[in-house]
Parts: C-alpha cells; sequence; structure tokens
C-alpha cells in the first residue's frame, strides 16, 4: 500500500543523503520526494511517498525517526491530511489545436504559464490522479515534456 | 579562554574522562599530535594500522563501560578505520571516532587524501559529522561522546579539517546537551510492565533470550534476579555472553546457529519468550517462521527499531534494560499473585525437560588419540584460568568454540565481533582490554588465518607491554569457510587451505615475544601454564584436528531444530 510519509529534519548540510542513504541501504522504495523549508529557518520538511507492507511501512517510519536530524515523522494515511502534486507540462499548441488545449487546461482548472509560437507551458495542481489525467488527456495532442513536483502533504485543521 | 582547536579537543577528550586513545599519526592530525605530546592526563597508544586502533578501542570500552576513542589521519587513515566502525556499529559499542580532513577550502577539490569520509560511514555510524567552522568544535565533539553513550550506544565519528584544528577559539563552557531531535526512551512504560510480568506468571514454558543490550545496560544483576525469581532459563546470543552466569543451572547457553541443542530446542517449545536487548539476529532464529512458533513474545529493547523488526512481537517494551528488568522485578516483588513456589511448580514439567535435552545432547566433542582438539583447548585455558579471563576472539570456528565452551560467567569479560564477524578484530581487542584492565588475564582465541590479518599489532603489544596471549587453534584452514564447504560443497575445499602460512612460534620471536608450540594433547596443559606465567606476550600455536567442525549446527535458512549434531 502507497503512505505519504512527511518529516521534519534538521536543515544540516547532508542530511537529506542520510534519508536516501537510509532507503537505498535497506531496499525501501521511494515513489516521490520533495523537500523545502518550513516556517522555521532551520528546519525542512520532507514528503516522502513509499509504498511497502504494514511491517515494511513501521520500520520506514521507525529507521527515519531513529535519524539523528529528524525531529518528527509522520505517516499521513493515519491522519487527515490534503495530498498535492504540481505538474509543468509542455504541450504542443498549434494554430489548429490552440483552442483545444486551452479548454483541456481550462477543465482542469490549469494555467498557460508560457506561450511560443509551437506550444505551451501548462501548470497543473491537485491530486495525483487529477495530475495523472490531464497528463493522459493532452499526450494525444503531443506532450513534449513534463515536469512533475512530486507529492506534498499536509494535515487538515481541526474541525472544531 | 583562548586556545588552539587541538588544545580545546584534548581539554574536550579531559573533560568527557577519556584516559585513553588509540590512534596513528598523519599529516592531517600532526598539529593534534604534537598538542597530546604535552597532553598530561591522557595516553595515546600508537597501533600499527588503523583498523586496529578502532577494535582496540572497542574493546576497551567495553571492558571499562565507557566510550573508546580512537584518533587517525585523513583518507587512507579513515578508510582503513571504516571495518573497525562498521563492526561497533553492529554491535552497539559507544565509540568516538576522530579523523583528521584536509583543509576547509580544500574540500571537495580531489586534495591530497582526502575522503569523503562521513558519506563513507553514514550507514555504518550512528552518526557523523564534518566540523566545518571552529566554534563548532567543542560543542560538537561533546554532543559526539553523548551520542555515542546515550540511548542505544554506536560509534559517532568527528571529521576535523586541519584548519579546524589550528584555529584558534574560544572555549566555551559546560552546558548540559538538550537535543531537540534525539530523546531515548530509558523509563519502562509501568503498563507494558505490567502486561509482561502477568504473562510472565502464566508462562509455562518461559524462556528468557538475553542480547548484548543486557551488558551494554550493565544490567546482568537485575536481570539474575528476575531469572532466579521466576525460574526461567536464559539463553544468550553471541554478545550476550556473560549477561547470566554461565556455569548456572537456569543456563542454557548460547542459542542460535551453533547454539547448544537445549537452547535451541527450549526457544522453539517455549509459550513465553522474554528477548531482552537481542535483535532476532538471523543466526539466531534461522528461518524465521520456525523460530518460537508457539510462544508469545516479550520484547525490551531501548531501540524502537529493533522491536517487530524481525518477529512480530506481542509486549513491546521500550526502555533500557536494567530499568525494565528492575520494574519487573519490583512488580513480582510487590504483586500478591506471585509465589515463587507455585511458580516453580508451574514450571516443574519445563525444566525436567530441558534436563532431559540437556542430557541428550549437551555440548560435547569427540576425543581422539593423539590429536589436540580445538574444544580440549577452549575447555583448558576456562580451567588455567579459573574462568577469570577477558577472552577475545577472531572470527570463524574459533570463536564459536570460545563461545561454547569458555564459559561466562560475568559480562565484559568476552570481546568478539558479533554483528560484522571481522577476522582479525580478537588481537587487537585484547590489546585495548589488556589496557582497560591491566591486572587481568586477556586471551585472543584465534585461527590461523584470522591472526594474520592483524598481526602487525605484535609491535603494539610489545611497545606497550600488553603480555596477551594469544591461542591459535591451527588448523591450517580458513576453518569455518572450510567446514561450510565439507557439508554444502561437497568438501570442494576452493582456497580454504592455508597451507603457507609464517611459523608463529618465529614469528612471536622476531617481534620479541614468546612463542610456543602443542602438537600433542599432553602438551597442550603445559603450554597454557608456561604461557600464563610468562610476563610477556605469547603466541601459542596448538596444531589441532584439521577437519574438526564446530556443532550443534543449523544450516543457514532451516529451523533452528534442525541441528547437526556431533
Ligand atoms: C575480514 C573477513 N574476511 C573474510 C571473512 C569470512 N570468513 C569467516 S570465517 C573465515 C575463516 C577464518 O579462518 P581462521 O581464522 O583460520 O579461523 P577458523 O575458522 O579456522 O577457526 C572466513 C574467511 C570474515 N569473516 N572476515
Ligand atoms: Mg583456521
Amino acid at each position: 500500500m502507497k503512505h505519504t510519509i512527511s518529516v521534519l529534519l534538521q536543515n544540516k548540510p547532508g542530511v537529506l543523503s542520510r534519508v536516501t542513504g537510509l532507503f537505498s541501504g535497506r531496499g525501501f522504495n521511494i515513489d516521490s520526494l520533495s523537500v523545502a523549508e518550513t516556517l522555521e529557518k532551520d528546519v525542512s520538511c520532507l514528503t516522502l511517498v513509499t509504498h511497502g507492507d504494514e511491517a515494511i511501512i513501521e520500520q520506514i517510519t521507525k529507521q527515519i525517526h531513529k535519524l539523528i536530524d529528524v525531529i518528527k515523522v509522520t505517516d499521513m494515511v493515519e491522519h487527515d491530511h490534503v495530498e498535492r502534486e504540481m505538474v509543468l507540462i509542455r504541450v504542443k499548441a498549434e494554430s489548429g489545436s490552440r483552442a483545444e488545449v486551452l479548454r483541456v487546461i481550462d477543465i482542469f482548472r490549469g494555467k498557460v504559464v508560457d506561450v511560443s509560437p509551437k506550444s505551451y507551458v501548462v501548470e497543473v495542481t491537485g491530486s495525483k490522479t487529477k495530475v495523472q489525467a490531464i497528463i493522459d488527456i493532452l499526450r494525444p495532442v503531443g506532450v513534449q515534456e513534463i515536469v512533475r513536483s512530486g507529492i506534498i502533504a499536509i494535515t487538515r485543521g481541526k474541525k472544531s | 579562554m583562548k586556545m588552539k582547536g587541538a588544545r580545546a579537543l584534548i581539554k574536550c577528550l579531559n573533560e568527557q574522562g577519556v584516559k585513553v586513545v588509540f590512534g596513528y599519526p598523519g599529516g592531517a592530525v600532526i598539529e593534534l599530535y604534537d598538542e597530546l605530546l604535552q597532553a598530561k592526563d591522557l595516553i595515546h597508544i600508537l597501533v600499527r594500522h588503523e583498523q586496529a586502533a578502532v577494535h582496540a578501542a572497542d574493546a576497551y570500552g567495553r571492558v571499562k563501560g565507557e566510550v573508546g576513542v580512537a584518533l587517525v589521519t585523513s583518507g587512507p587513515g579513515a578508510t582503513n578505520a571504516v571495518t573497525g566502525i562498521a563492526s561497533a556499529y553492529c554491535d552497539s559499542i559507544p565509540m568516538v571516532v576522530f579523523t583528521g580532513q584536509v583543509p576547509t577550502k580544500l574540500i571537495g577539490n580531489d586534495a591530497f587524501q582526502e575522503v569523503d569520509i562521513v558519506g563513507i560511514t553514514r550507514p555504518v555510524t550512528k552518526h557523523n559529522y564534518l566540523v566545518k567552522r571552529p566554534e563548532d568544535l567543542v560543542p560538537t565533539i561533546r554532543e559526539a561522546f553523548y551520542l555515542a553513550r546515550s540511548g542505544r550506544p554506536g560509534p559517532v565519528l568527528v571529521d576535523l579539517p586541519k584548519d579546524v584544528i589550528g584555529a584558534t577559539i574560544n572555549f566555551p563552557e559546560t552546558q548540559p546537551i538538550k537535543m531537540r531531535t534525539y530523546r531515548p526512551t530509558y523509563e519502562p512504560h509501568s503498563g507494558q510492565v505490567e502486561k509482561a510480568c502477568k504473562m510472565m506468571l502464566k508462562a509455562e514454558r518461559p524462556v528468557l533470550y538475553i542480547g548484548g543490550g543486557v551488558i551494554n545496560a550493565n544490567a546482568s544483576e537485575a536481570l539474575t534476579e528476575l531469572a532466579k525469581k521466576l525460574d526461567i532459563p536464559v539463553t544468550m546470543t553471541l554478545m550476550g555472553l556473560g549477561g547470566f552466569p554461565g556455569s548456572d543451572a537456569l543456563s542454557l547457553g548460547m542459542l542460535g546457529m551453533h547454539g547448544t541443542y537445549f537452547a535451541n530446542m527450549a526457544v522453539a517449545h517455549s509459550d513465553l519468550l522474554i528477548a531482552v536487548g537481542a535483535r532476532f539476529d538471523d543466526r539466531v532464529t534461522g528461518r524465521i517462521d520456525a523460530f518460537a512458533p508457539q510462544a508469545k513474545i516479550i520484547h525490551i529493547d531501548i531501540d524502537p527499531s529493533s522491536i517487530s523488526k524481525n518477529v512480530q512481537v506481542d509486549v513491546p517494551i521500550v526502555a533500557d534494560c536494567r530499568r525494565a528488568l528492575t520494574a519487573m522485578n519490583i512488580w513480582f516483588d510487590k504483586s500478591r499473585d506471585f509465589d515463587q513456589k507455585a511458580v516453580q511448580e508451574q514450571h516443574q514439567v519445563w525444566q525436567k525437560r530441558i534436563k532431559e535435552w540437556k542430557v541428550d545432547h549437551p555440548l560435547v566433542y569427540v576425543e581422539e588419540e593423539g590429536v589436540i582438539k580445538p574444544q580440549f583447548v577452549v575447555r583448558k585455558l576456562h580451567e588455567l584460568t579459573g574462568g577469570d579471563a577477558i577472552i577475545t576472539t577472531e572470527v570463524g570456528q574459533n570463536q564459536m568454540w570460545a563461545a561454547q565452551f569458555y564459559l561466562f560467567n560475568r559480562p565484559r569479560h568476552f570481546m568478539t565481533s558479533g554483528g560484522l564477524g571481522v577476522m582479525g578484530y580478537g588481537f587487537p581487542a585484547a590489546i585495548g582490554a589488556q589496557i582497560a584492565a591491566p591486572d587481568k588475564t586477556v586471551i585472543d582465541i584465534a585461527g590461523d588465518g584470522s591472526i594474520q590479518m592483524n598481526i602487525q599489532e605484535l609491535a603494539t603489544a610489545q611497545q606497550y607491554k600488553c603480555p596477551i596471549k594469544i591461542a591459535i587453534l591451527n588448523n591450517k584452514y580458513l576453518g569455518m569457510v572450510r567446514q561450510w564447504q565439507e557439508l554444502f560443497y561437497d568438501k570442494r575445499y576452493a582456497h580454504t587451505a592455508m597451507d603457507v602460512a609464517p611459523d608463529f612460534v618465529k614469528l612471536a620471536e622476531a617481534y620479541g615475544a614468546v612463542g610456543l608450540r602443542a602438537t600433542k594433547p599432553s602438551e597442550v596443559e603445559p603450554v597454557i601454564k608456561e604461557a600464563l606465567k610468562t610476563k610477556n606476550t605469547v603466541i601459542m600455536d596448538f596444531v589441532i584436528a584439521r577437519e574438526e567442525g564446530v556443532f550443534p549446527m543449523v544450516p543457514a535458512g532451516k529451523a533452528t531444530t534442525e541441528m547437526l549434531l556431533v
């Protein structure tokens, strides 16, 4: 089963390689990974998506937690949370297809962030399925390149 | 107070109570060595290979129950130390290793004798540091010692660029170490303790399975009290030997691949397994689904990631072993449900069964006329040292015979490279042990192959007048590998014969040590006696039955009940 794991860690040199080294050294999988700083300057948040059975996920969270620079490990599966991924797509857009492409982008509430005579760069954010869907739909039109951010996740605010 | 980085480092060592540093100099640490020359409260032991410095620091730390310290130069000095660090990591040994590094402005330039030792040792250290700013030097060293000795102990490496050691710094006051990200759990959860104790009261066939964590946590006494109070047989891992008196009636000896028949049978038939500071290593469990199949499992360990890693645990207790065991002892002392007589009665059938296993298949070997059996040598060593020596081992058959036949009654008397299994560990470890305990008899039970991996340390032993006794169980083979080839590869002895080897007696003499040889059983005792009398390093070359095997043996991947016996 897929798990999105959020890791707060001290922003020190080499800390990312401690996490990724752990995954390669122990044969755990990383499906996607994204890191950036948080409200606190010296703390980074790393979101990773991994898969495995319960025992493996338990080991993964425990082993990450054991790293000295790690502050907190959250398996998002255990929390009500929101997940988003962003994709940048450079898609062929010539006179004949421009309107069609714009319509699709509109449906997905995407944005055109760069225009050139023969292509658009499109930005779409959403769940992994939504991101995958727009890629699939645009593919026949002529997707030239995509770059995905990997998933980031945050827990929802308390209901009351 | 302003001072040079090098001096600050030494001041830090004093502050941490370090008395001995094992090391080897080089360009990147020359400044530090210059400073060491003036350090009064610090002894430096000059080894002959950096790997030996780390193994010696490992054993020194184990004997003393302190953090061992090694110091090596950059590049090759650091890489030579890696095996020692990895061994200490696998065995959870508290240690701080200082490595020299090229000046900060050269880092990343492929400078002379530059390696990314922090990168190289990341997976084999508890944590490691590259000190980039002089002002971080002292706080980093303090943190390194704190990490090495707290929680689940382990080696911590501190990489020291030459300019950082050379810089002038302000020596900061000591402050209590508070780490936001690291807070080991020492106190057991009382609810879990109670749950475990209640299970122990109900068990009819309990077994205590103890590992190196018991030794690290100084938990032997509490463990022994619990075992006796509750009348529970105890089996030990290689790392746990000495954690419970091996000669006690409740001892089952070692379990696992070369464990005793009765230990493996007891675990396989138990209804409650109480694991203390042990990690369900594959050499212990054999085929995992056949390990203790009927047992509920209680697991006490300081490291949460050890729990339910290989075997699903019913009652986890994350805590310091000593505190958890003490809490259990107190619980039983207070409990109205606990009645020692009743418990003993409840275990009567079980104890009887274990006794039968012990009688049916004791730990034995077959005597042969005229040839020395290695087990006989180990038994004699035990007898003639009153079981009181510190034993280190190399790796292979020698290690297993030592573990099986030298009964350890006390903790911190047996040093072996357990998790990594490093040939070449035993002799440098013996040096570390001897320096930690100058009045003790220290014996390295060695193989003819392994001893050659750090034989150069004879010079170190001589320089520091360590009267270590090396007992080579000389089968002229890489015996343990040969045994596997015999059993599983139709006796195709591919590159395991050590037909060409030095004359160990002459070799000892070449270093100024003493060499003795025994080729017949009758010579064993006189040779050992002579060695024990000698106030010098001694190599005893025991020419043993060449193709003797280590038994019992659980073939890799088999259930622990499927033992090959003598
Ligand atoms: C550094 C290292 N290299 C290789 C091995 C693999 N190995 C394990 S036991 C063994 C044989 C050891 O031979 P010896 O020291 O003569 O001991 P014996 O088994 O004969 O008692 C070998 C090669 C090892 N454990 N460590
Ligand atoms: Mg041998």
